[in-house]
Parts: structure tokens; C-alpha cells; sequence
């Protein structure tokens, strides 16, 4: 990657996290669970470029790359932005890899088989087919059967899709499955920054919740279970990182191998994590008083979205079993080096 | 996260010519390994191979020629490292000098003592044992007691040592002593001093004690009026404290705190293949390895570039040790004892049994959380 690139994430990273520290939050989650639009936060949004942050600059994008979107979609997670955003980006991405100008707005990107978050507020549908070949629809007209992701609760929505207003093939790079491999890595780093969030209130709380005379954070029980969730956060980071830097070397078919990494673990640290956060919280993180559950539960619901941990340790875990115990060590310290030998 | 950070690094350009090399060579001198040699690992011994290895510039890379290294880079030393913990070799015989006494002598020996010492870590002549761990110092290393008195040019050291790896078969140890008597037990890490002694001095007693699988791996190492020259203190008096636990960042930090069991999982894959429920698991043990091994080589390239990743290095560890221990368990979930090899059903019960040692060696992986809690800002 080049320094400019570099730079230009910095800076956007930046924007981002201003922006949410602003703008974003537990009340904003609230009324976005209610199904009310956050227009305003998403006028911002695009005020920034960041739908098409991913597309080159000759089609009017920032020309970031999966690396860098990872790094905005922790910062999503991590502030809980109710804004279907990372779909956005993702969709807009596979637009114009596939040769069609991205349109501007909200663009859902339709993942086979599953809900569209927030599929009633977009103004464009892509979807992506089992010959990778993209399509965008207009979203005018189309019948939007409502409902809502559970244990999540946010807006996810279901129609079917007429006849497209621009079509064209994805690279192999990117391939028939480029919708599940891009859905799953933005979830998965959305996971991983919803868990730091987790993780730094649940410190909080310890730090300032007094029994027995003192923090619940000076115990060592306490302690010990909070390291853990630190390993999981630390965990969840690196997996999402290295499937961003993979995806921008190799494509998202190419990084199928990292992008089911950091899907399984950040499923796994989604578990973990969430379970000690509440078990530190105890009663009052129970309700809904408490903003902990906005993000655990966002994290219940996208650990399952796009392949759950098994759907992709099955993938890969299959995939190793064919090539056999000789080739285990070679495969994994070959993918950044070299190309596999057959 | 609370100022732990893991940056993704490549390994060097060089690895790939570095892998093959290391393949060849560890196929043919691993041919007669067997599942026990290959499950210790680097807890087993073998001078031979040791030798060898230093022979191919493979210990004391990251040194100065002048003292018998190599002057590579520290992900190229790691390259190697992994290659070796993959297939299980015994690299014992090499593997402390090389991680953290030749550093450590580097850093804040004499130069006579580099001189002294160095080249022959380098070559895989001498190997060095780590004297931390007392009878009644355990994870309290600070309360340690053995100590080395001040005489006419020299010291005298009196006490015992225990948990001592291979200090039956070793040369030197690097032994953290106290010499100056506690005071004030709020300052009990004050007064402590490294030294470097020869296991074969007079007044030492090296008593083997036989592990869970009844092999001679760790020892009690008695010191009765043992004399130490003057030119046998390392660094600075009264900083032993601190001089070792810098010296925790490389001993905690490496790919030996992932890989241990890894060479069972490469061992058993081929006999899953008809196992329905081996998919899911192998691959979720693959995330997890592919994700330690992001975690570990991020540390490296913190060494490399100066710095002392200690609390990564311990967060590393810990989660390291999490899943090295976690594999055979997984493992044995999925074979049958009648139809697995005995080969791979070997492996795994002496993997099985060694795997106690991980959360315990190097820091136990309660001393390790509470690290990674303070970090966290909890006290």
C-alpha cells in the first residue's frame, strides 16, 4: 500500500471517529431500533464520501481498499453506528469492480438468502449472482416486506428483485460468492469493534462498581475474566486486519481463506466477550436501561450473519482435510509469500 | 485497545528461499524423531542437532558476526523458529541461549563476556539453562532467596533452584540471585543480580526430577558455598529485577507459546478425513492458528524494531497457551483410539500430558492475566 493510501486512511479514520463521538450513541441506537431513519447522521456520512469510499477516483470514489474499509467498520462497531454503511460501501465497491459507476445514496447489498439491513431506506439494490455477475436495481417500487434481526433488532428487510438497470461481471478476483465473502468481513470487523466498546465499559464498570469495600475491578476473578475479553478484542482485531490486507492482495476469492478466519473468530470473540461483559455488568447490564446491550446484541446478531463460525470453519476445515497433513504448515505460512504449491 | 496495539507484519522477503532450506533439512534429520522427541519439542535436548543447526547459521542470527552471529533480521530469525516448532524439533539444547541468555548477554554483558559466550551459543556448543524459580518462589519470583554473598573477588551463592529445564545436560545458567538482603518487603525487588554460572562448579548438585510422564526434564539445582568469579555478574549489580524481566519480552514472545501441540494436528489431519464432525473443528482451530500466528509475528516486528512488547507479549502468551492446550483436547474428540495410527495416538497422549506445562512455564497464565488487567487500567 502507499504512503498516500496511508494518509488517506489516517485522515478518513479520523473524520469517522469525530464524527461518531458526535453523532452517534446509545439514544441514536435506540430511535434506529424503533425503525426511524437516521437521516441526518447518514447526510454526514455522505458528506464525508464514505459510500463510495471504496470505489476508484475515476468513478468518483476515494479508491480505498479492504484493508481500510475494515478499519472504518471497526470504527462503526465500535461506535455502534445504526446505519446499514459498511453494506453500502461493500455494494458500491462490487459496482464498480464490475465496471458500472455507482450511483449515490444508500445502495443495499442483497447477500443470497439472507435479510437486507434496512432494505426499505435504500435507493439501490445490488445483488450478485452464481456466474458473479452484478446487478443494480432501483429500489423504487420495490415491495419491501419489513422485519427486523433478532437478537439485534435492527431493521432487515426482504423483496424481490425485476429486471436490472445496469449488469456487468465481477473479476474472478472477486467471484461468484463476493457478496457472502464481503458481508461476512464487514461483519466480522464490525464484531471486532463492537467488542472494544464492550470491553472498555465493562473496565469502566469494574473500576467504579464498589462491593465489598472496594472497585469489583481490584478482585481477581474479575480480573482474570477481563484479561480474556482483552485476548478476544486483540484476537478480533488481528483476524479482520489480516482478511482487509489479504482481500486487497488477492481479492475477496482469493482471501476466502483469511476472510472464514476472521468470520470464525470474531464469531468465537463475539461469544466470548459478550458473555464476561455481562457476567462483570451482572443485573444492571441486564436492562435495557444500560446501553451494553445495544452492541451485544448487534454482535449475537452478526456473529450469524453471513456464516456463522461453523458455516466457515467447515469451509476451510474441508478444504485443509483435502489437501492433507503434509501441506497443513506450507499452506499456512504460504498465502502472503508465495503461491501455493499444487 | 487500552494501548495494546498488533500491527500486521510480512514476513522478510527472504522467507520463502528460508523455508525450503529449513524443510529439506528438517525432513532428513527429523526422520527417526519420534512422537515423544517431537512432543517435547523445545523441552527436548539434542546436542547433535543443536550443533547442526548453529552449524547452518541458524542460532544467533540476529547477532553481530563479530560475536558469531549472523546479522539477520529478527522475522527471519523467526521464520526459522516456527519452521523447527512445526515439525516438533528438539531444539532444546539451543533454544534458551538463543532467545533470551545470548540477548541478554549482548545487551548488558562484558565484552568479555560476548567474547566468551557468544560465538559458542552461535555454534550450538553451549547451552544455557534459566535459574529462576525457588522452592518457596514461584510465581512470587521477587521473594526469592538464593544468594550470592560478596567475597574477595568474587561471590559466593547459596540456596536452591528448582523447575530448572534440562540443567542436568546444560553448560551455563543465568541465575537471578539476591545480593542484598531484604530490607524492607515492599522492596523485595531490589537487591537481585544476574549471574551466569558454569553448572559444573564445585558445590552445585543437579537433581533431576522426573515429570508426569516420567522423563528427566526439569531439576533441583542445590548451590553449597559455590564460588562465582567477579567477571561472572551480568549487567548491573542490584538490577537483576529489572534486567529480567526486560528479558520477558523475548521469553514470552515467541512462536513457542502457539505452536507446542501444532505438530499433533499435522500428524492426525489425514486420519479425520472420514471423521463427520472433523471439518468444523480443524477449521476452527485453523482461524485460531492463522490468527496467533498475525498476533505473534506482530510482536516480533516489535522486537525488531527495538522496542519490548512485554504486556503483548503476555497477552500472546496467554492466548496462546489457551489454544496449544485446547488442541489435543479437541483432537481426541475426534479420534478413535481403535483406528488411529499409534504413531498419532503416541503423540497424543504424551501432547496430553506435557500440555499442563504450557500455562505454567514462562509465566503462568494467571500471573499473565493479571499483567494484561493492569495494563487494562483494574488494580
Amino acid at each position: 500500500m502507499s504512503e498516500t493510501n496511508d494518509d488517506l486512511r489516517g485522515i478518513l479514520l479520523e473524520q469517522v471517529e469525530r464524527l461518531l463521538t458526535d453523532r452517534s450513541g446509545p439514544d441514536l441506537l435506540r430511535v434506529a431500533e424503533r425503525g426511524e431513519w437516521p437521516a441526518a447522521l447518514w447526510e454526514e456520512v455522505e458528506a464525508l464520501g464514505l459510500p463510495l469510499a471504496l470505489v476508484p477516483e475515476a468513478m468518483g470514489g476515494a479508491g480505498l481498499g479492504w484493508g481500510d474499509a475494515v478499519a472504518v467498520w471497526q470504527v462503526l462497531g465500535r461506535h455502534g453506528a445504526p446505519l446499514p454503511l459498511a453494506g453500502s460501501m461493500a455494494a458500491a465497491a462490487l459496482l464498480a469492480a464490475a465496471g458500472i459507476t455507482p450511483p449515490s445514496g444508500l445502495i443495499a447489498l442483497v447477500v443470497p438468502g439472507e435479510a437486507v439491513p434496512w432494505g426499505r431506506q435504500a435507493g439501490h439494490v445490488v445483488t450478485v449472482d452464481n456466474a458473479g455477475q452484478v446487478a443494480l436495481h432501483a429500489a423504487a417500487g420495490l415491495d419491501w416486506q419489513q422485519g427486523r434481526s433478532l437478537p439485534g433488532r435492527e431493521p432487515a428487510d426482504r423483496a424481490s428483485f425485476g429486471t436490472p438497470q445496469a449488469a456487468g461481471r465481477l473479476p474472478d478476483r472477486l467471484g461468484p460468492e463476493a457478496a457472502l465473502r464481503a458481508g461476512a468481513l464487514l461483519h466480522a470487523a464490525q464484531i471486532a469493534g463492537a467488542l472494544e466498546a464492550v470491553l472498555a465499559m465493562a473496565v469502566e464498570y469494574a473500576n467504579t462498581r464498589q462491593q465489598f469495600g472496594r472497585p469489583i475491578g481490584a478482585f481477581q476473578a474479575v480480573q482474570q475474566q477481563l484479561a480474556l475479553c482483552a485476548a478476544e478484542v486483540a484476537a478480533g482485531g488481528v483476524a479482520v486486519a489480516q482478511a482487509g490486507r489479504a482481500a486487497d492482495r488477492r481479492g475477496l476469492a482469493g482471501a476466502e481463506f483469511e476472510i472464514a478466519s476472521a468470520k470464525v473468530v470474531a464469531g468465537e470473540a463475539a461469544g466470548t466477550g459478550a458473555a464476561i461483559a455481562h457476567q462483570v455488568h451482572a443485573a444492571i447490564g441486564f436492562t435495557d436501561e444500560h446501553p451494553l446491550h445495544l452492541f451485544t446484541r448487534r454482535m449475537w446478531s452478526w456473529r450469524d450473519a453471513c456464516g456463522a463460525e461453523r458455516f466457515w470453519a467447515r469451509r476451510i476445515g474441508q478444504a485443509a482435510l483435502a489437501r492433507g497433513g503434509a501441506a497443513l504448515w506450507p499452506d499456512l505460512t504460504a498465502r502472503d509469500e508465495t503461491e501455493i504449491s499444487a | 485497545m487500552a494501548g495494546l496495539r498488533f500491527d500486521l507484519r510480512d514476513t522478510p522477503a527472504t522467507a520463502p528461499a528460508l523455508r525450503a532450506e529449513l524443510r529439506a533439512f528438517l525432513a532428513e534429520a527429523g526422520k527417526d524423531w519420534s512422537p515423544m522427541v517431537r512432543a517435547y519439542s523445545w523441552m527436548g535436548f539434542d546436542r547433535e542437532f543443536s550443533r547442526e543447526v548453529g552449524r547452518r547459521g541458524w542460532i544467533g542470527m540476529t547477532w553481530p558476526k563479530a560475536y558469531g552471529g549472523h546479522e539477520r533480521s529478527a522475522l527471519e530469525r523467526y521464520v526459522v523458529l516456527e519452521e523447527m516448532l512445526a515439525v516438533g524439533a528438539p531444539v532444546g539444547a539451543h533454544w534458551i541461549g538463543d532467545r533470551q541468555s545470548g540477548p541478554l548477554i549482548l545487551r548488558l554483558g562484558t565484552e568479555e563476556q560476548r567474547r566468551e559466550f557468544l560465538p559458542r551459543i552461535a555454534s550450538g556448543e553451549l547451552a544455557f539453562c534459566i535459574g529462576l524459580s525457588e522452592p518457596d518462589s514461584g510465581s512470587d519470583l521477587a521473594s526469592l532467596r538464593t544468594r550470592a554473598e560478596k567475597v574477595p573477588g568474587g561471590w559466593r551463592i547459596n540456596g536452591r533452584k528448582v523447575w530448572t529445564t534440562n540443567a542436568h545436560l546444560c553448560d551455563f545458567m543465568i541465575a537471578l540471585l539476591r545480593t542484598s538482603p531484604v530490607t524492607d518487603p515492599r522492596k523485595k525487588h531490589q537487591g537481585l543480580s544476574q549471574f551466569l554460572i558454569d553448572c559444573r562448579l564445585s558445590g552445585i548438585t543437579i537433581r533431576p526430577i522426573l515429570d508426569l510422564a516420567g522423563e528427566e526434564g526439569f531439576n533441583e539445582v542445590t548451590f553449597d558455598n559455590v564460588f562465582v568469579p567477579d567477571n561472572m555478574l551480568v549487567g548491573q549489580e542490584g538490577a537483576g529485577w529489572e534486567q529480567a524481566t526486560a528479558e520477558l519480552a523475548f521469553e514470552r514472545s515467541g512462536p513457542e507459546r502457539y505452536l507446542s501441540s501444532l505438530p499433533l494436528l499435522i500428524a492426525a489431519l489425514d486420519d479425520l478425513r472420514a471423521e463427520p464432525a472433523a471439518p468444523e473443528v480443524v477449521g476452527r482451530l485453523l482461524a485460531r492458528a492463522a490468527t496467533l500466528r498475525q498476533m505473534s509475528l506482530s510482536v516480533a516486528g516489535m522486537l525488531q524494531d527495538g522496542k519490548a512488547p512485554a504486556r503483548e507479549a503476555a497477552l500472546v502468551k496467554d492466548a496462546g497457551n489457551d489454544y496449544e492446550q485446547a488442541l489435543p483436547e479437541k483432537l481426541r474428540d475426534l479420534l478413535d483410539p481403535i483406528r488411529t495410527p499409534p504413531q498419532v495416538q503416541e503423540m497424543l497422549g504424551y501432547i496430553t500430558m506435557v500440555a499442563r506445562s504450557y500455562s505454567l512455564r514462562g509465566g503462568t497464565r494467571e500471573i499473565l492475566r493479571g499483567i494484561i488487567a493492569r495494563q487494562l487500567g483494574l488494580r
